[in-house]
């Protein structure tokens, strides 16, 4: 399919299983509440920007609700109330915020993010002489559009990135190769490969900005965001017995709310609690555990190595070349850097991540040369012909021949090993709370897409947030109102199926490849060859890999 | 007007049964009415919604309690039916459903006419409107949220207690009155709003004219009137009384008098008469398939009008 990339953004084990996750959440539950007992009063908000300080106490007009429960009920700041707790402030759960931010229906609203990740709050720079971080994404221009939207695409402009507009995939049977042109799908780039902490980075500042505009302009002034540099404890939701059992109407109306309990002993209120992950203590969607939502998934038992390395001369093309134990891709990201996804078996994985620096950079020089197989032939299965038959257009990329990538002279980074799996939620909302990203799903990174999948659903819930704001919904009620039915309901289908049909094509891809088998080889091989000299199919494949939705074999 | 006598009587009957209804929903909590239907039975469902809630002219306005003097028992008696009524996956799922197209309409045509930002979230800050048969408050919450301030009116007491147990879990939807009377009483009290909305109302009140002119009465100048009904057309005679009464007998037979429906001609007329002048009116279509209402061209069976009250 297209090239690969890690987009994961915090190193944590894929395939964590989730009865252990279960069995050290409970536990980890009860010390918390214990704790936040004991610690009620020591209140830790810190307000995310410098120059902004104490959002909590300037309470916006399109928080009216909170005045007025403290005005006429009585009710004090203890307990803030939020419109929306992000859960995981990683890359998708920003691009929410931010997307949020960005519309004039949804730019009032109140956000939590809670994450316990410094770099949300102690605003380090990224220094640009550093070699690249080998935790890339490849973005797709779906995404690219959308951080254009949000005003995010300007700050990852001034840090390191690589357009790339060619890309080349081949196997290690020697049978076919395809070389995918931006050209060929009228496009000028295939995607981007952007280091995730620049990606981070960028989402962060556009969020400032949005924020100290806030303080400028009348028409922002109602802008809220807090970030709580902690993490998820644990998280009570409304229940038709718990809003019955209320008494008063104030307390009805907060029972009626999501209640998120902080490990730093902070409670807080929610209209609707988004979960992209929460990554660093290592239980994937604590907030899915929590909801009860159940996953469908298996592990790969494949390992990912991941690096940075560098060559001689610069590259601009995506190379990617499937190999008996799982694909090896090769990204450009800038300078004279590229970055490797090796994708093998465990074991292998582990030996490849303590080998001496020189024994890797052969390894990977073999492996996209003549290691494990011959190179493919250009011109099999008579491909000129067919190709000019299908278009006669000199410019197609089924006339360029294949071609090998440059050499790698030195790994520039550390490298990582992390264990793959596939996972999907059986549901994508529930009372109050939604899943996005990798809380939804992850995948097989063997094209990049994973993240991109984030990006969509953080793109799909910020408009169908929208349009409850536009009709006076209640964002995120369950039983009481449309909402669930209607709007989180409608960003699941949206987003459901296209999350499904990417991860069937991508775990089909892996399946494929996970068979060394005479007939299955040449079945790979034509399919290849077919995708390269077919150009309909090919700009099919291409549209479909850049996010535009549309099946590859169906239209 | 051929239905006016024959309409009288028979909403009568009707609104006997629709208290049946309700007593039904409260004794069994609301879970058993309609909890095995499925979508097109909940569309059928959603075009005789009146019939469950909204009776304004059909009997004598009963006194709103005050909320003082309501006992704890009751509370949670009604406080179980609220839940049922704003239950999204049940029986009155279709009214869940449709709601959005509807305030789409009125969101749009109101930001219009009152010159407000339509990207703004609380467009109608500052505007008073009044939801007539307002039922357990599916309609008044939005609009409170959307920045309006709020009066809804039913003449179903239990309806208002609903509504008002519902709004208390929302501090926004607090702020709405609610109050257990009819159009007519707040015309004598000469109370005036800028957009008076009935949806679905007009069909089961047994003199139009009259109806139209209260709520022409309750508009300010150059204010808003919104009405949305069913039309006289022979497809909402076989989708709504051919099919759901005598077919799949989701209703009983009798249920929905086809001929008092209004056809969009003579809505118009009404409204000119009672010095309302309608501007723009749009059909609502039902999607088996998706289970999705949309605003459409085609006023054949659901319609919504949005006139301007004449300054005089």
């Amino acid at each position: 399919m297209v090239c690969l990339c890690y987009a994961k953004e915090k190193e944590v084990p894929l395939s964590l299983s989730c009865s252990i996750v279960r069995g050290d959440m409970s536990r980890f539950i009860a010390t918390r509440r214990l704790a936040s007992n004991i610690f009620v009063s020591k209140s830790a908000t810190r307000t995310f920007c410098n120059d902004a300080p104490s959002k909590l106490n300037d309470v916006p007009h399109g928080s009216q609700f909170n005045k007025e429960l403290e005005d006429e009920q009585g009710f004090t700041n203890d307990i803030p109330q939020y419109d929306i707790a992000i859960v995981g402030g990683g890359m998708v759960g920003m691009a929410l915020a931010c997307s949020l931010a960005s519309m004039p229906l949804t730019k009032q609203l109140s956000i939590a993010i809670i994450d316990s990740n410094p770099a949300l709050t102690n605003g380090s720079s990224i220094k640009k002489d550093d070699p690249p971080d080998p935790r890339v994404s490849t973005v797709t221009p779906a995404t690219i559009s959308l951080f254009k939207g949000i005003g995010a695409w300007q700050y990852v402009e001034q840090h390191r990135h690589a357009y790339f507009d060619r890309m080349q995939v081949w196997d290690y049977t020697g049978f076919g190769y395809t070389r995918y042109n931006a050209r060929d799908a009228d496009k000028d780039v295939l995607g981007c490969v952007v280091e995730n902490k620049v990606l981070h980075k960028s989402l962060l500042s556009c969020l400032q900005i949005h924020l100290t505009d806030g303080n400028k302009t009348e028409q922002n002034k109602d802008f809220k965001k807090t970030i709580y540099p902690t993490r998820l404890s644990s998280m009570s939701l409304p229940t038709r017995s718990s809003v019955s059992a209320a008494g008063a109407s104030q307390s009805k109306s907060l029972a009626n709310l999501a209640k998120l309990e902080l490990s730093d002993g902070t409670n807080l209120y929610a209209k609707l609690v988004v979960s992209f992950n929460v990554g660093a203590d290592g239980s994937k969607s604590h907030v899915r555990e929590l909801a009860g939502i159940k996953t469908t998934g298996w592990n790969y038992s494949q390992s990912a190595v991941i690096c940075t390395v560098e060559h001689s001369a610069e590259n601009f093309c995506a190379w990617q070349r499937f190999l008996p134990a799982g694909p090896i891709a090769l990204l450009p990201i800038g300078d004279n850097f590229s970055n490797i996804v090796w994708t093998m078996s465990p074991k292998e994985a582990s030996n490849h991540k303590i080998m001496s620096e020189d024994d890797f950079v052969k390894a990977v020089n073999h492996a996209l040369d003549f290691g494990y197989g011959p190179h493919p032939e250009s011109q099999v299965f008579g491909s000129g012909v067919l190709s000019s038959f299908f278009r006669p257009d000199v410019t197609s990329s089924a006339n360029e021949g294949f071609e090998l990538p440059p050499k790698v002279v030195k790994v520039a980074s550390q490298r990582m090993a992390f264990p793959l799996s596939l996972m999907h939620a059986n549901q994508y909302a529930s009372k109050r709370v939604v899943l996005i990203g990798d809380a939804a799903h992850t995948v097989h990174p063997l094209a990049g897409q994973g993240v991109n999948m984030g990006y969509g659903d953080a793109a799909s819930l910020s408009n169908v947030i929208a349009d409850g704001v536009a009709v006076g919904s209640d964002i995120g009620t369950w039983h009481g109102s449309y909402v669930q039915v209607t709007l989180l309901k409608k960003y699941e289908a949206d987003r459901k199926t296209a999350n499904i049909t990417m991860m069937a094509v991508l775990d089909g891809f892996q399946k494929a490849y996970s068979v060394d088998f005479g007939p299955l080889n040449i079945l790979r091989a034509a399919a290849f060859n077919g995708a390269n000299v077919f150009a309909p199919l090919k700009k099919n494949i291409i549209s479909y890999a850049s996010g535009e939705r549309r099946l590859p074999f169906l239209s | 007007m051929v239905l006016a006598s024959k309409s009288v009587a028979m909403s009568r009957t009707m609104f006997t049964r629709s208290l049946y209804q309700l007593q039904n929903l409260s004794r069994s909590n609301g879970l058993s009415l309609h909890s095995s239907s499925t979508n097109f039975k909940h569309a059928v469902l959603a075009a005789f919604q009146p019939l469950l809630h909204s009776r304004p002219y059909a009997n004598n306005p009963q006194p709103a309690a005050s909320a003082s003097s309501v006992d704890q028992a009751e509370l949670a008696k009604f406080a179980a039916i609220a839940e049922s009524w704003w239950d999204a996956e049940g029986p009155f799922k279709p009214l869940h459903v449709m709601n959005p197209t509807r305030l789409t309409f009125i969101r749009s045509t109101l930001c219009r006419h009152f010159g407000k930002d339509p990207f703004s979230a609380r467009p109608f800050e500052g505007l008073k409107f009044i939801d007539v048969g307002c039922g357990g408050g599916i309609l008044s919450e939005p609009l409170a949220r959307m920045g309006a301030s709020v009066t809804g009116i039913d003449a179903v007491e239990k309806n208002i207690k609903i509504a008002q147990v519902h709004a208390d879990l929302d501090p926004v939807a607090s702020s709405i009155e609610y109050r257990c009377t009819t159009a007519e009483n707040l015309v004598e009290e000469q109370m005036k709003f800028d957009a008076v909305i009935a949806l679905e109302v007009i069909e089961h009140v047994a003199n139009p004219d009259g109806f139209c002119k209260s709520l022409s009465a309750l508009t300010k100048p150059h204010g808003a009137t919104i009405i949305s009904t069913i039309n006289r057309s022979m497809r909402a005679y076989a989708t709504a009384i051919v099919a759901a009464e005598y077919i799949l007998h989701w209703l009983p037979k009798g249920t929905h008098q086809w001929s008092s429906f209004l056809t969009p001609e003579e809505l118009v007329l009404t409204l000119q008469r009672a010095s309302i002048s309608v501007e723009e009116m749009a059909g609502f279509a039902y999607d088996p398939l998706t289970g999705q209402w949309s605003l459409t061209d085609d006023i054949s069976v659901n319609f919504i009008a949005f006139g301007i009250k004449n300054s005089e």
